[in-house]
């Protein structure tokens, strides 16, 4: 799948690296340190009562995604955090959305 | 930069935004039938939301220069209600001959269940049988992959239906694929925290074409920017887009979309602003 995401998407963007990092990279930085900072306050909880949930796993798991070499990041990241289940509901359990799915890339619900 | 706003909830939104929208170059809003952020209590309170939309927002967009569309149906998130929804569906064909009516919309799915789909279905069998163009919400969040994949599915599978006519909104980097490659339109929704950034939506827009795609701010009453169409034209200009690319997603793509409806006029100039309206 990278590979093909490689050759599709290959130079859409119109700047070049450089370009985007000069124009960019403090808007992301701020970005990077916010996600850092938000793990380390996990660390720090007064109860660490939530080390299994399944939105905090999920979050892991999509960070480490960051790390990869390969294209099709955000697309990757998307799915961790989706229900892939397609099947339909019996009833509306709740009106809103967790932000990920229990259950899921092994997550426990 | 002139530019039209697909979706706008505009009843949540204070006349002083209507203002800044238009002195920012918006022409025109489209504004569907949503969801009030509690689920409303009877058949009537569908009926003023209606009237709100039909004669309020039109002339309050007016003042300032702005044509205002609307499009109706019970959303979403209110489909659960199936004893609602044969109350309140029967009164929308009597006002879909109303001059800023568009179609039927945003309908779609929310949490993706059994009741939900039917009142999907139920609102697409109506827009087919009246003629009407749809617009089609997708759920947020966890939802949106399924939810989508579920519509989309529903869809495909009923050959009556014209893709061209129909708008798949909010679509994200996992869905905006399974929309355009099936001939639908794909709308981008920007939105701080739920749906998309400015900066996300440039992104989606380089990878996957400028052909039947547009963004708009989906503002409404809770945290959202009615300015964020033009923040998406700036960050579009940030990355070295030109000013006929920029036009053709946030102005000409919606026209031509909208333009598939014959009560849709967009005059040459900026309609005459009365300020006493």
């Amino acid at each position: 799948m990278s590979d093909m995401h490689m050759d599709r998407y290959h130079q859409t963007c119109p700047m070049s690296q450089q370009a985007l990092i000069d124009e960019f990279f403090i808007e992301h930085r701020v970005h990077i340190l916010e996600i850092a900072a938000f793990l380390d306050r996990l660390d720090r909880a007064l109860d660490q009562n939530a080390v299994h949930e399944f939105r905090y796993r999920a979050f892991r798991q999509a960070v480490a995604e960051l790390t990869s070499s390969k294209p099709g990041r955000v697309e990757r990241v998307q799915m961790l955090l989706s229900d892939r289940d397609v099947r339909l509901l019996e009833e509306r359990d709740q009106q809103n959305a967790w932000g990920a799915a229990p259950g899921q890339n092994g997550v426990p619900s | 930069m002139d530019y039209i706003d697909m979706h706008a909830h505009m009843v949540s939104r204070t006349t002083d935004d209507y203002e800044q929208m238009a002195m920012a170059g918006c022409r025109v809003v489209t504004e569907p039938a949503f969801w009030a952020g509690f689920d409303r209590r009877s058949p009537e309170a569908f009926a003023d939301y209606f009237h709100e939309l039909l004669t309020f927002e039109p002339s309050r967009a007016a003042r300032f220069g702005i044509q205002h569309y609307t499009w109706l149906c019970l959303n979403p998130k209110e489909g659960e209600d199936r004893a609602m929804a044969r109350r309140v569906l029967p009164m929308i064909p009597p006002l879909l001959g109303h001059p800023t009516v568009l179609g039927i919309g945003e309908i779609g799915l929310n949490r993706v269940t059994h009741n939900e789909l039917a009142t999907f279905r139920d609102h697409v069998s109506m827009a087919l049988e009246h003629d009407q163009m749809i617009l089609i919400h997708t759920p947020h969040l966890e939802d949106k992959y399924k939810g989508t994949r579920v519509i989309v599915d529903t869809l495909v599978a009923d050959s009556r239906i014209d893709h061209k006519r129909v708008i798949v909104d909010h679509v994200e980097e996992h869905t905006v694929d399974m929309v355009l490659s099936e001939g639908f339109w794909a709308g981008i929704t920007l939105y701080p925290t739920t749906k998309c950034s400015p900066a996300r939506a440039v992104d989606i827009i380089e990878m996957y074409g400028d052909e039947r795609i547009y963004a708009a701010s989906a503002c409404d009453w809770g945290r959202s920017a009615p300015l964020a169409v033009p923040r998406f034209i700036m960050e579009l200009r940030r990355r070295g887009h030109d000013e006929a690319f920029i036009q053709k997603i946030v102005f000409d793509n919606p026209r031509q979309f909208l333009e598939q409806n014959s009560k849709f006029y967009l005059p040459a100039d900026r309609v005459s602003i009365a300020l006493n309206a």
